[in-house]
């Protein structure tokens, strides 16, 4: 793996390629978030979901047709992990017992039904989630938006929730491009991918500011490749001990946790690439100069001189 | 001299270490499934009765761990999950009536550890089976009940006074009393305003449509709803406790909303009926024949609504007044409800009936339901749900009062006995101060619980596995150091939560995993500081010096703003996302003590102070 520290790649000079792969992406996302709309999980659009286990592998046919013949409308129902597992979902939910008649509806047949869970979300709570969910991600950028000028400067800040959008709106778009259901674990995702990603720019971040202040040279792209090839091994080894664990999270996690392992997966190759391209990249059209670190200068010398 | 710690910061480290181990080795040992036995009128139990129940329980093939006394109560530890719901139908039909049983989780911590009260992780319910209700308290209501009962005693305070009044109104925060002339009104508005300070008085009209208008202060609302909310989640603590579940969870979420958890609970019907219900009594006298109809109201029978009979609107008493209530048959095999009062109560129920010998008194169970109704809007084609709030009342006796009535009696007219049994647990764990609406409703089956831990636990086996062999095999000898870290990272996380109490879920080990990926980022950085150090040509004491001293920055920052970002889902995140929250926010801190400290410590201990020719990195 050593040559790769030695490595020394013309991110800088590649980077119209990256902004046009990263709008690609973008305009697939928001077009699919437009168009496809999200598939929103209970936890956001109220309704009753049960989910029910079979001694044998029944007909989802049948069960729906025994549903919708019994008076339930708008029933989703479909295989969860084995096939004798049942998921039915049904979106008018008019009062919390819904759960408790399915189970007994299923039963009515002599079959061997036995309950593995019952959701029900009232319609307002499912409102009043989506309205707070919102805006504890605004919050949660805003937030690191500020601690990142405070830190760093202005410039920065722009770059990183400039990159941080970017990723999550690219997890968003796929989770509407391919209709996974987008429920609470995998918005709690998301604001752990905003995490991520942000700690992985803020490193990239660290290495330019000190690049800057050190080397000699006026040329920013130059200094941005140089910090960017010297943080680079570091972004590799970290993203990839994450990919790993996030694997077995996916593979061996189980049903309920699949769709936030994938969030966090995409979210991470997202947010490393980010990191690499577009928060150093989106640097140079905000126009970072020498003079934008300077009165911050100071305080490195003595940082370094005061080493015990 | 380069890269020594003094020898305080090794013992600091030690220390924190050793306490890390200690909080954390009570997660080892997962609680027994275990059935609590305890005699229902708090004496304690004949140790006969117990091993009669032990029998029953060998016969029936249910492998028994020990048997444990505590004060009065006894605690049967079972060896497998599956057999405890069958255990505790077998032990009740054994001791009968006499005695509770419940079902409980045992803690195994051994005593050593209890020593230093370490005890391990609480399990959400999605590990381990259970139900989640979310209620809604209906505030209007709390609101409209308040005014009611005021009503009440306004009307029997100018019956008093000889006052004439027509009739009395209620609007969502305000009470209106009409009368026949503005003197009646203004002698009404003195008296009732000397004894109810709580509200804002206005007149309106004039002569024979003069209103006494009365409103109540913004501050009187906010006191009725956090009393209803308070006095709410007081009753539903009580009524969890009699239903005997272990561990049960009764909290206030946000302005209106309590939360209620109840582990091991299957049986979602009944656990809803008594958390729910939101019945209760009213005793009320028989209105007379030359009573005013604006005093009185038609009520239908419970049982039997081609009946009904005519009742006077003031109420005598509400089950609030009862201070204990028992179920039992009368001497025709009926089931009835034995009723004490509290002292006011009593009083109360004395003087009412006293001067009204001869006269029938009605037994009025009313019941607060919700029913939701979808309305389409015409334009939008958008559906909304709307939730309509109704009070079924009926009543459920009516009967002559032979002699004046005192502290306790009974009620008798009940449907069935689990009826009266209900009943009479309704009553003595008191009734809602305002009726709750079911919101949300999660219920998890005992399976699925025990598939997520083991699946919890595979994933983070493995993933762990990956990332050490990973670091060992890029980092070498400081791979080893990486690892070690991660170990001691992962003890140190799952002792704060154990100390702080936190509960553990599903997407808490999920956040644990993630943990586990991210916690190795600081050791990266330092690590490939070190060697970009070596390859500049610096010495290997200086490089390690270095290496550490110049990732710090850059590892705060980067800690800094995921653990802001956790914060934030830590407060508005609610159930799933809290757990994923706690477990990341702790994981955040207790990595960054490892991977700067910890390591740090092994680096200098291996290499501080001695000539190195080659470093392992």
């Amino acid at each position: 793996m050593k040559p790769l520290s030695q490595l020394r790649i013309d991110f800088m000079g590649r980077r119209n390629l990256a902004f046009i792969v990263s709008a690609l992406m973008l305009i697939i996302s928001i077009g699919a978030i437009i168009f496809q709309q999200l598939n929103l999980g209970l936890d956001f659009t109220g309704g009753t979901l049960v989910e029910v286990r079979y001694g044998a592998v029944p007909s989802l046919d049948a069960i729906r047709q025994l549903l919708e013949d019994s008076g339930f409308q708008d029933v989703s129902v479909q295989t969860f992990g084995a096939s004798t597992e049942i998921l039915i979902r049904i979106q008018q939910a008019f009062d919390a017992d819904v759960g408790n008649d399915v189970v007994s509806l299923l039963r009515a047949n002599g079959d061997s039904v036995n309950l593995v869970r019952a959701e029900f979300v009232g319609a307002q709570v499912g409102d009043q989630l989506r309205d707070q969910s919102g805006l504890g991600l605004l919050v949660a950028l805003g937030v690191v938006m500020l601690y990142v000028a405070f830190r760093f400067q202005y410039k920065f800040a722009l770059g990183a929730l400039l990159a941080l959008l970017h990723d999550v709106i690219i997890v968003v778009g796929v989770f509407a491009l391919f209709k996974l259901e987008f429920d609470l674990t995998v918005l709690a995702a998301i604001l752990a991918v905003i995490g991520y990603s942000l700690n992985d720019t803020i490193v990239v971040y660290d290495r330019i500011r000190e690049t800057i202040r050190t080397s000699r040279i006026d040329d920013m792209p130059q200094i941005f490749n140089e910090a960017i090839n010297a943080t680079l091994s570091r972004t590799l080894a970290t993203s990839g001990t994450t990919v790993l664990v996030l694997l077995a999270l996916l593979l061996l996690g189980g049903d309920m946790i699949e769709n936030f392992a994938i969030a966090l997966l995409i979210g991470i190759v997202v947010g490393t690439f980010s990191s690499i391209y577009i928060s150093g990249a989106l640097l140079i059209p905000l126009k970072l100069s020498r003079e934008d670190l300077i009165p911050t200068k100071k305080e490195t010398d003595e940082e370094e001189e005061e080493l015990p | 001299m380069l890269n020594r710690y003094p020898l305080w910061k090794y013992l600091l480290i030690l220390v924190v270490l050793v306490v890390g181990l200690i909080y954390s080795l009570p997660n080892l040992f997962p609680a027994d499934p275990a059935i609590q036995v305890s005699d229902a009128q708090g004496d304690s139990l004949d140790e006969r009765q117990i091993s009669r129940v032990e029998e029953a329980l060998i016969d029936s093939d249910i492998g028994i761990k020990a048997i444990e006394e505590t004060n009065g109560q006894w605690l049967i530890r079972l060896q497998s999950d599956d057999d405890q719901l069958d255990a505790r139908d077998i032990a009740a039909d054994v001791l009968g009536s006499d005695a509770t049983v419940a079902l409980n989780l045992a803690d195994a911590t051994p005593g050593w550890l209890q020593a230093f009260s370490a005890s391990p992780m609480t399990l959400g319910l999605d590990l381990r089976g259970g139900v989640h209700f979310l209620l809604e308290v209906d505030m209007d209501a709390a609101l409209t009940q308040r005014l009611e009962v005021n009503a009440s005693a306004m009307r029997e305070l100018l019956r008093g006074e000889r006052i004439r009044y027509r009739n009395t109104t209620i609007d969502e925060r305000s009470l209106s009393i009409s009368f026949g002339s503005a003197e009646d009104r203004d002698t009404a508005r003195r008296l009732i305003s000397r004894d109810f300070p709580n509200f804002e008085y206005s007149n309106e009209g004039d002569g024979r449509a003069s209103n006494l208008v009365m409103t109540l202060s913004d501050q009187t609302v906010n006191e009725i709803q956090d009393y209803a909310i308070n006095q709410n989640l007081t009753t539903l603590r009580n009524r969890v406790n009699e239903l005997g579940v272990a561990e049960p969870m009764v909290q206030r979420q946000g302005p209106s909303q309590i939360v209620v958890e109840l582990p091991g609970v299957q049986d979602t019907v009944a656990a809803k009926r008594i958390v729910g219900a939101t019945a209760n009594l009213e005793f009320r006298l028989e209105a007379r024949n030359d009573t005013p109809d604006t005093e009185t109201e038609r009520l239908e029978f419970r049982n039997d609504p081609t009946r009904s009979a005519e009742l006077m609107r003031d109420v005598i008493i509400t089950g609030d007044s009862v201070s204990s209530a028992s179920n039992s048959f009368d001497e025709n095999g009926r089931p009835q409800v034995n009723i004490n009062l509290d002292g006011t109560g009593g009083t109360l129920m004395n003087r009412a009936t006293r001067t009204n010998i001869g006269r029938n008194m009605a037994v009025l169970f009313i019941e607060h339901k919700s029913e939701d109704r979808v309305e389409i809007d015409p334009e939008t084609g958008e559906e909304t749900i709307i939730r309509e709030p109704y009070v079924e009342r009926g009543l459920i006796s009516l009967a002559t009062i032979q002699s004046a009535l005192g502290n306790s009696f009974r009620i008798t007219g009940l449907d069935s006995p689990t009826e009266a049994a209900e009943l009479a647990l309704l009553l003595r764990s008191g009734s809602l101060a305002a009726p709750i609406y079911f919101v949300q409703e999660r219920t998890i089956g005992p399976s699925l619980g025990a598939e997520n831990i083991e699946r919890g636990l595979l994933s983070v086996q493995i993933g762990l596995l990956l990332v050490v062999l990973f670091m060992l095999v890029r980092y070498k000898v400081f791979g080893v150091f990486a690892n070690i870290a991660l170990a001691l990272n992962l003890t140190l996380l799952v002792a704060v939560m154990s100390m702080l109490g936190a509960t553990l879920t599903l997407p808490g080990i999920a956040g644990i995993v993630l943990t586990l990926g991210m916690a190795v980022d600081a050791n990266v950085l330092i690590f490939e500081r070190i060697r970009e150090e070596l390859r500049n040509g610096m010495s290997i004491q200086q490089a390690i010096h270095a290496g550490y001293e110049r990732a710090f920055t850059s590892i705060v920052d980067a800690n800094i703003t995921t653990l802001l970002v956790a914060v934030i889902l830590f407060s508005i995140g609610t159930g799933p996302v809290k757990g994923f929250a706690v477990t990341l926010s702790i994981g955040i801190l207790t990595s960054m003590f490892t991977a700067l400290l910890v390591t740090r410590a092994m680096v200098n201990l291996t290499y501080g102070s001695k000539p190195v020719k080659k470093l392992w990195i």
